[in-house]
């Protein structure tokens, strides 16, 4: 399987903070790699290097190479920056609907980018709502605000509104950490449906997670990365101590 | 412990005074204001201690006192045009009588003054006249006391002319004053909430923090500064730059005293909208971002929508400050009771009147009287002002 994301030797630092140190890892494309690790061990500034969201953070540097389908994203111009973001979706750890009809915030991505053909917009918030396994639950209420929906309903749509783009790749930043165990099944359920057609990066806490829906898993502890490999491997026999150590909750 | 358990029921109690005596005050003002107000309407425009008379033969019974205005103003000079017969007014007074009379003739103590008022009014069946009522009640034959109509809350806010200390008999109407009023602040806050809320998004979203950490306080800092010293300001600055303009021949104009009160509600709005728009999420600026809209689009439709009503209670905020502001609205704007008011002309604002007219009305008096009724105005609209405010921030999102 061809590796549709790519780093090499990636130092990242805040100020004077060494978040990211040396990390080289590449993930195949169309799969589910989960990155587990304890609170600040650099797994979501890992996850925010692929589309350039750390950024947005003074006094970041990054050293080494990013590559997506082969091309180094952090050497493409600064006004290129927003049609990264296009081609590489994210769900956020809470959910973060706008403050807008549950129509327009799948609508969003696509007006933002120059679409204005309505009966296209119409389409692809149906479609996107029906993939997110939404659309049962809102056709009836589109008008509504975004805010009118449960945790878990609104998490749906942030991922349907991630779609509506037509991304190649997900980032999901423990995207059902702020939900009850019926929400986290459904978006699991629906990690899973989307692993066919996209490329998923998820950051979580839980292991089971971890477990359940992916087919790599990252180890990162301390702004390394300890281990990386098919998941089941990582799960029953991990080579490096620390690994076993975490993920059979000795620390962490 | 001991001392505790004695000094915690005094400083509770103490605290609890503080809080009654305030909200006290508070309604004492307000009963005070309304106290004096409301006594002004239904009292007579003409001046305390004298009546207006006609020949007793006159048709005509009642006049406003617009009519009375027009008439010693000699707009109005012939009983037809006030619905009576054909003839000439005569206007009368203490004044004319001197002339009409000798020392002698009037008597030493004025003893004989009734009997002069009373052959000359006889004489002159087209007179309007005015005298003190103590010198003429019941004692002039010849003629009859007219009735004015008295002042109602109607005709004080419809009435278009205020000339509150005309003789014989004052016009008060609130009507130049409250759209100098609305018209000086409207202009304000067209011009202080687009620059306002550019600066507030600015400091926001896009001024890095260094920038941030030196621009906020020195905003907060022009709500520091005294009314008078931005209204110096606009006298030396604003009102030339103003007149030169416009090629105008005063520059105290409404579009100063907009202006000036503009720079006076900036640092209102901007602190204010810049709270609101920093509240917005950084997980939802950071949606936006992802998903490929620009820095900008984010702005416009997720922070600026977001903050949306952390604005609104901004901007109005600013008009309260612009409706309320007396000295600075007194030095720029010309004060002059224009009707209509329009931007390029003096006007005259509610809180400048009360300021300018109050230390020469008579304590007590009808004017006194006219200028708390302002007063209560002013309290009403910016009483709907703060509702309108607690309601807007009141519906924030959630």
């Amino acid at each position: 399987m061809a590796n549709k994301l790519e780093t090499i030797d990636v130092n990242l630092h805040y100020g004077d903070f060494h978040a990211l140190k040396g990390i080289s890892l590449a993930i195949p494309d169309h799969s589910v790699t989960a990155l587990i690790g304890p609170s600040g061990c650099g797994k979501s500034t890992y996850l925010r290097l692929f589309n350039r969201m750390n950024d947005l953070i003074p006094n970041t540097k990054i050293t080494g190479q990013v590559l997506m389908d082969g091309e180094d994203i952090y050497k493409i111009k600064s006004s290129k920056i927003d049609h990264l973001r296009r081609t590489v979706g994210m769900v956020f750890q809470k959910p973060n609907p706008f403050p807008k009809s549950i129509f327009e915030n799948v609508a969003y991505g696509l007006r933002v980018n120059g679409i204005s053909d309505n009966s296209f917009i119409e389409n692809q918030v149906e479609k996107t709502l029906r993939q997110a396994v939404l659309w049962e639950e809102v056709k009836d209420k589109l008008k509504k605000s975004a805010f009118e929906l449960s945790g878990g309903q609104q998490q749906r749509l942030c991922i349907a509104r991630a779609l509506a783009i037509e991304p190649t790749v997900i980032l999901m930043d423990e995207p059902a950490s702020a939900l009850d165990p019926i929400s986290t099944g459904k978006i699991e359920d629906l990690i899973f449906e989307l692993k066919n057609q996209y490329t998923i990066i998820i950051v979580t806490h839980n292991m089971q997670q971890a477990g359940r829906v992916s087919d790599y898993t990252g180890f990162f502890y301390l702004g390394n990365l300890i281990e990386f490999d098919k998941t089941k491997k990582i799960f029953t026999s991990p080579s490096k101590r620390e690994t076993e150590n975490y993920i059979t909750g000795r620390f962490g | 412990m001991r001392i505790r358990r004695f000094t915690e029921p005094v400083f509770e109690s103490l605290i609890k005074i503080c809080g009654y005596s305030s909200g006290f005050v508070v309604l004492l003002i307000i009963v005070f204001l309304f106290k004096e107000g409301i006594s002004f309407f239904g009292s007579s425009p003409v001046e305390e201690g004298f009546t207006m008379y006609v020949h007793a033969s006159n048709p005509v019974k009642d006049l406003s006192a617009a009519q009375i205005k027009d008439v010693f103003d000699q707009k109005i000079t012939n009983w037809k045009a006030l619905g009576g017969a054909d003839q000439p007014i005569e206007r009368f007074s203490l004044d004319e009588l001197g002339e009409a009379f000798t020392e002698e003739q009037l008597g030493k103590d004025f003893e004989f003054l009734p009997k002069c008022i009373d052959s000359y009014m006889d004489s002159l069946p087209g007179s309007l006249a005015f005298f003190p009522s103590a010198q003429t009640d019941g004692k002039v034959k010849s003629a009859v006391p007219i009735k004015i109509d008295k002042i109602t809350v109607g005709k004080f806010l419809s009435d278009t002319e205020w000339f509150p200390t005309s003789r014989p008999a004052a016009r008060m109407g609130v009507m130049p004053l409250l759209l100098g009023t609305l018209l000086v602040s409207f202009f304000a806050i067209i011009i202080a909430l687009p620059l306002g809320l550019a600066a507030a998004v600015y400091l926001a979203e896009i001024a890095d923090e260094r920038v941030r950490k030196f621009l906020k306080p020195v905003i907060e800092l022009l709500a520091g500064i005294p009314s008078v010293v931005y209204g110096f300001f606009g006298l030396v600055v604003i009102v030339p730059l103003v007149q030169s303009t416009f090629n105008l021949p005063v520059g105290e104009t409404a579009l100063a005293g907009s202006i000036v009160l503009a720079i006076m509600a900036l640092p209102t709005i901007i602190t204010v909208s810049e709270d609101a728009l920093r509240t917005t999420p950084r997980a939802m600026k950071e949606a936006s971002l992802a998903l490929g809209a620009s820095q900008w689009q984010t702005i416009r439709k997720v922070v600026v929508p977001y903050a949306s009503s952390g604005i609104t209670a901004a901007a109005i905020l600013g008009i309260g400050r612009a409706i309320g502001e007396t000295m600075a609205a007194l030095m720029v704007t010309g004060n002059s009771a224009i009707m209509p008011p329009t931007l390029l002309q003096p006007v005259r604002t509610i809180p400048a009147t009360i300021a300018a007219e109050l230390g020469e009305a008579p304590f007590g008096g009808l004017h006194f009287q006219a200028l708390f009724a302002l007063g209560c105005l002013l309290f009403i609209i910016t009483l709907i002002i703060s509702l309108l405010v607690e309601r807007v921030s009141a519906k924030r999102i959630n």
